[in-house]
Parts: structure tokens; sequence; C-alpha cells
């Protein structure tokens, strides 16, 4: 080869290089360990006040323009349903972004457990997004922006709590389809979402994520025997600023009782440090190759003849075999 | 086209029709030099092309309607399993099974080793239809995919590792695009085109490899955004990327034994001397290396069970799945091979290519659909859905075969009358030395 192929690679490695480090700081922000916003806001579940009015999914559905349900809210059979052989309770959908769920413990009285986007303080979905569509706001929301959605739902691959919906029924304009803790219209504002505010038993409690760690705490210790001593989502995958108080333990309301601390981004951080590397190393790597072969080949009679086996004698031994 | 070649029609593989001294016109290389009666009368005698008809009569009335209706029409709109048969099969193998594209890239231009260079066109093109159909999978999966210029041009999602694939696989398309062209110039008589390519290709082999190391890798890391979703003998958090990327290399590799051996069977006659004569060798050879990925590929998948410490799943259900993928998809070939290459066996190490590519394409569905959401549920795609999968996989076989009939991939192309001696020179030199013989001639003509 002559030289101007090695120059234009050259030219074209640089291009591809460059190309990544731009893209390489933005990452090291993203990855770096984030502790979250520091007045941002959350909200509290208290399982234990949870009586299953779903008076909260009506309220989203009205403050979110969603469809009317099939059902009305005030219809309890819906926790009664099952899905898929049974194996499922219901779900977030792109016509319901939360919904409540009836858990039967043995020996019990019923629980109730409000499903919604739980908004990480590191979110899997923001993570997974090639087209940036989510942002993390500073109020704490994780809110998104369907005009760049291109339908791939690799976020909903990602989301831990299987929350993100897709807009199957859209032939045109699909996208994702989740909770955004009332962004637009009441969080930005400072008010609380629809569906804390309607709540009759003060159930959901909205404030500052750092207060409300404490208010939990406090409760789990003045009434030892009425929680385990949990807030899921405190510590859960990198914390979440949805949190739950359990007077079971979680796998009994449908958690995954040990999804680990770290947030989902950690552990694809070892893939994201490999490309820079490759992207560094392969180039010279591969041309030093091509080069050491080609040198090798000017040998090739010269090694037959005498019979060395040196270094790439096994090639040639192979080769000869095949003939 | 077999009965048509017994009675002496000789199919396009030169600039100039022999009987007239005439170039011959681009409607004759389309229809290979046969009268339009002739070409229409074979294609019918065919009988594949008449399953192909039936698939496509059921499949392309589904696309249309899946575009209409959206895809909560033609699947099950599952919100559980976002991903289904287009992605876990259409991206998910086709990507690792068109690996040999930059395999064989690297193995002839990179290592030198020419005596690959019969079925280096086959495997470049082997590995652009691959993904150029893998998008196509992927154009039908995206909700809105005419939003997919999106992440490269509008919002960039930089530390995404979908990012990544996006770049690399369309960076890398036209890479392939670029290397498997050669073969289209020569065809069109483009001699400009092909000098330009020839001048780049080392540059476009390494970038082909840069590209396919990160991007076969990154299909792995996107499982890692799922650690609780994917069974965890299917996952690694430390080597998914690494798992991927080496179990592609045999993937790749055996995908080019399988389809040169259908080609052998059903297309001799598009298949000059070099490409039929050498090919056992070539078979041997690529499963020389396929046994390396694979043996590689053994070892580390166990390693990420140790690494992980998930012995205990291995007495489960689950358990007895991966051991059943592990031994019929990469032991039963690794012993197959060891014993096709000890013996000089092609058609036994055809047989370790089949089960090679089942077992690279059930460890992509098992990670992508068959153990996601282990803790859930399991869930059967919808009809519609593997209905066109099947159909586009038609298209992909379809268009294959267009090309190959076509462009020289099989055959070395006749430019002119004295290059064309030049390959004449080579079978006839002692059977010994044909390899160097052959890489002088391929440097002549660089």
């Amino acid at each position: 080869m002559s030289g101007i192929s090695r120059r234009k690679f050259l030219a074209a490695s640089v291009a591809a290089g460059a190309a990544t480090t731009l893209a390489g700081p933005k990452k090291a922000l993203a990855v770096g360990s984030f502790s979250g916003y520091p007045d941002s806001m959350g909200v509290l579940v208290d399982l234990t006040r949870c009586i299953g009015c779903r008076s909260c999914e009506a309220a989203c559905n009205k403050e979110q323009q969603l469809p009317d349900p099939n059902l009305p809210f005030d219809d309890m059979s819906v926790f009664d349903q099952t899905f898929h052989h049974g194996t499922q309770k219901r779900r977030t959908d792109e016509s319901a972004y939360t919904v409540v769920n009836r858990y039967k413990p043995e020996g019990r009285d019923p629980i109730y457990r409000k499903v919604q986007c739980n908004h990480c303080a590191e979110p899997a979905c923001l993570s997974s997004c090639f087209v940036n569509a989510y942002t993390k706001t500073k109020e704490g929301a994780v809110i998104y922006n369907g005009s760049v959605c291109v339908g791939c739902r690799n976020c909903m691959i990602a989301c831990p709590f299987n929350v993100p919906a897709y807009s199957y029924s859209s032939a045109f304009g699909p996208v994702i389809k989740k909770c955004i803790f009332c962004y637009d219209t009441r969080l930005k504002d400072g008010k609380p979402p629809a569906c804390v505010e309607i709540c009759p038993q003060e159930a959901l409690t909205f404030g500052k994520r750092k207060d409300l760690l404490k208010i939990g705490h406090q409760r789990i210790q003045t009434h030892p025997g009425r929680y385990i001593d949990r807030i899921y989502g405190e510590k859960e995958l990198g914390g979440t600023h949805w949190m739950y108080l359990s007077p079971i333990p979680v796998e009994e309301v449908g958690f995954d009782p040990r999804p680990g601390n770290e947030p989902i981004i950690s552990h694809v951080k070892d893939f994201l440090g490999v490309v820079p590397m490759v992207l560094a190393i392969w180039p010279a790597l591969f041309t030093g190759f091509h080069l050491l072969a080609k040198n090798q080949e000017g040998h090739d009679d010269h090694e037959h003849e005498t019979g060395h086996q040196q270094g790439s004698g096994q090639k040639h031994d192979d080769e000869g075999g095949q003939q | 086209m077999k009965s048509l070649v017994e009675l002496g029609v000789k199919p396009v593989d030169s600039l100039i029709n022999e009987k007239n001294d005439k170039r011959w016109s681009i409607m004759d290389k389309l229809l290979l030099g046969l009268s339009p009666g002739q070409y229409l009368g074979q294609a019918l005698r065919n009988p594949f092309n008449w399953i192909l008809g039936i698939i496509f009569a059921i499949g392309l009335p589904l696309i249309v309607y899946r575009f209409i209706f959206g895809l909560g029409a033609v699947t099950h709109a599952s919100n559980d399993y976002p991903w289904g048969l287009f992605l876990g099969f259409g991206l998910f193998c086709m990507v690792p099974l068109s690996a040999s594209g930059f395999m064989l890239g690297t193995t002839v231009e990179i290592f030198g080793r020419h005596d690959f260079h019969p079925i280096e066109r086959l495997a470049l093109l082997n590995g652009l239809l691959g993904y150029f159909f893998a998008v196509i999978y992927l154009m039908i999966d995206l909700g809105q995919p005419w939003r997919l210029p999106y992440p490269m041009f509008w919002s960039f999602g930089p530390a995404a590792v979908l990012f990544l694939v996006a770049w690399h696989v369309a960076t890398y398309l036209s890479v392939q695009i670029a290397e498997v062209s050669v073969a289209f110039f020569e065809w069109m008589d483009w001699l400009g085109g092909k000098r330009f390519i020839r001048r780049i290709t080392i540059g476009l082999t390494v970038s082909g490899i840069i590209l396919s190391t990160l991007h076969q890798g990154a299909l792995g890391a996107l499982f890692n955004y799922a650690p609780g979703k994917v069974h965890p003998l299917w996952y690694s958090a430390s080597f998914q990327w690494i798992h991927f990327f080496v179990s592609a290399i045999p993937a790749g590799l055996c995908m080019v034994i399988v389809v040169s051996t259908i080609i052998k069977k059903t297309m001799a006659w598009r298949c000059d001397d070099g490409f039929l004569d050498s090919l056992d060798r070539c078979t041997l050879g690529l499963a020389k290396g396929a046994s390396m990925g694979l043996i590689t590929y053994l070892v580390i998948k166990f390693i990420g069970v140790a690494h992980d410490n998930e012995w205990a799943y291995l007495a489960t259900g689950w358990g007895a799945w991966f051991l059943f993928e592990m031994a019929v998809g990469v032991l039963l070939p690794l012993v197959l091979f060891a014993y096709a290459i000890r013996h000089q066996l092609a058609s036994l190490a055809r047989w370790g290519a089949v089960f090679t590519v089942f077992g690279i394409v059930l460890n992509r569905l098992n990670t992508a659909l068959i153990t996601f959401n282990w803790k859930l549920y399991q869930e059967i795609p919808h009809i519609f859905e593997f209905i066109i999968a099947v159909t586009v996989f038609a298209i992909y076989i379809t268009t294959y075969r267009f090309i190959l009939y076509r462009l020289p991939i099989l055959y070395s192309w006749k430019e002119q009358p004295q290059e064309a001696l030049a390959p004449e020179a080579v079978k006839a030199a002692p059977i010994n030395t044909t390899p160097s013989a052959a890489n002088a001639v391929y440097r002549k003509i660089d």
C-alpha cells in the first residue's frame, strides 16, 4: 500500500477520534457520582395509609388529559384484574401514568401500592436515551421531550421499575408516555402533583427529598411495629425521588427487594470506558499488524526453504497442510 | 439457470460479449446475458422463487399494514417486552452473523493472507447485507423511523450506548458499501472508482475493525441497562460486551461457511473455478478461525458465570437451557471442527458452522427475548411479528441472490483480454504455489 493510503487513513481516524473526544467529556459529567439537586422535591408514599380509593388515578387522568378509562375510577373490580396467566397486576401504560394495585399478604388486611415513575436521581431512562429526550429537572422531576423521541424504546428496557410506556396505538406519532411529576402544570411552580393533592388519606407526602427522608425515619422510629426498617428509594438504584414506607417486606408488594444501590448507568460505565481506548489503540495496533505481516511476506520463500518455524511458522505450516 | 448453463448458455462475466465482440449493455448484464424470455423462464422454473412469492404475497401487505396502523397492530404492544422479534432477531442476530466482513477484510488485507482472497468478497457482501437488513428490521421496529437521523444530526445523547450503535452502524455501513463497491465498479466498468477504493483499502479495513469491535460489543452493552431483567446466566456486569464481541467472530465466519455451502449447492454455475477449487480449503481455514473464537467464547462465558458466582443457577431450569445452548451451540461445533480440521473434512466443518450459527442466534434470542423478564412472565411474539420477520428475511435472501447472480463476487471479472489471462496463469501454476501466485496477480491488479 502506498503512503497516501496511510495518510488518508490517519486523517479518517483523527476525525473519528475527534468525534468521540467531543462526546467524551459530556459522558464523564453524566456518569460522575451525582448525589442529586440539593433542594429537589419528592414524595413519600406510606403504604399503611393507602385505602385503595383510586382518587389519585382519577386526578392524574384529569390533570394529564388522558383518555377516559374503560372502567370508571370508582370501580374497585380493577384490583381483581390480572394479566399474563395471572402473574401480573396492572401497570402504567399510555393512558394511565399511575395505577394502584392491591396485595393480599397472608393474615393481614390488603395493602395498596400506587405505581408511577419514581423519578430516580440518576435515571436509567435518561442515560439510555440516544436522542437525549429526557431531562432531570432541578425540582426533581424526570421529564421528556416527545418531539425528539424516535421510538427505540431503550428507556423501557432500561427502567428498573418498568414505568415508561409506549403509545403503540398511534401509527404516525407514537412516543414514550410516563408520569412527569406534573412538572409543566404544577411542580415547576412549587405545587404538589395532582395525585398528592387529592389523596384523602395523606398517604402521599410532598416535600423536599431530604426532609422526606427525615420524616420517613421518624415514622419508622416512632412506630417500630408498624413499618419495616427501610425507606424503599432512599438508596436503591442511586436513590429515587418517590419513596415508599412499607409495613411488610417490599417483595410482598411487588418491588424487587434487592435492586442494588448503584444507579443503572454504573453497569454501563465499564463499556463506555472501553470505547475511547479502542478508538485510540486499534488504529496503531492493526496498522502495526499489517506492517508486520507485510514484512513477513517478503521472507516467505526463505522461511519455507530453510524450514524455519519461528513466530509465524505455525501459520505457514497450516497453509502447507491445506494445500 | 443450471439447465441453461448445461445447454451452453454462458452468464455474463466480462466486459465484452465474446460472440460479437461488443460490450454487454446494462440490460444484458442485468439479465445475465439471457433474453428476457429465457430469464423469465428460468425464474419461473425455480421452485424456490415460488416459495418466496408466497411469503411476499402474505408478508408485504402486512408490512404496509404495520406502517398504516402502527406497531400495535402487528405486535402485542407490550410495555414489558418493548423489543420483540424485529430487534431480538433482526438486529441482535443479523449483526453478529455479519461480522464476516471485518473478519475476512482483516485476514486478507491486514494479515496479508491472500489465500483467503477467493472468499473475501463473499464475506464482505455478507457483512454489508446483514447490516443493511438489520437496519431495515430496525426501521420496521422504530415507532417513528423517519426520525432515525435525529441522533445523528438533531438531538444528541452521546452518553447512551445506543447512540454509539447508531453512529457506528451508520459509519460501518458506509465503509462496507465502499468495500463492496469494488465489485460494482468492475461490473459497471468504472475503473477509476475501483482504483480509488483500492488505495484506501487499509484505511477502510482498519476502521472496519474499530467500528465492529465497538458496536458488536455495544449491542451486548445495551443489556447492561437491564441488569435485573436479563437472566443472570446471560448477563454479565463486566463482560457482556466482550461476550457479544467474541461470539460475533465465529458467528460471522460460520455464516460465510453456511452461505458458501448454499451457493455451492445451488449456484455453482455462477462461481468460477478459482472459487470452487479453493472453497474446501477456505472452509477449513474459516473453521480454524471459528474454533479459536468458540473456545475463547466458551471459556469467557464460564468466567462470566464464575465472576458473578452464578453457579447455583446452573442447577435450575434456566441453567439447563443455558447448558443446552453451550453444548449444542458451542461445544458440539468445537468437536465437529476439531475432527474436521484433523481429517480435512470440509463437509463436516460445514455442519459445525450450521450449529455455530444456530448457537449464536439462540444466544441472542435468549438474551433479548426468551430469558428477558425472567422474573415476570414469558411472552410469545404476535403471529404477524413472525410473518414480518420472515418476510424481511426473504427480501434479504432475494437481494443477496440478486447481487450474487450479477456482481463479480463468486467469479473474477474479465476486464480486458490481457488481464483475462492472469487468472488462467494462476490456474496453470502448480497447485502448491497458488497462494503466492494469487498474491502476485493481486498485487499487479492493485
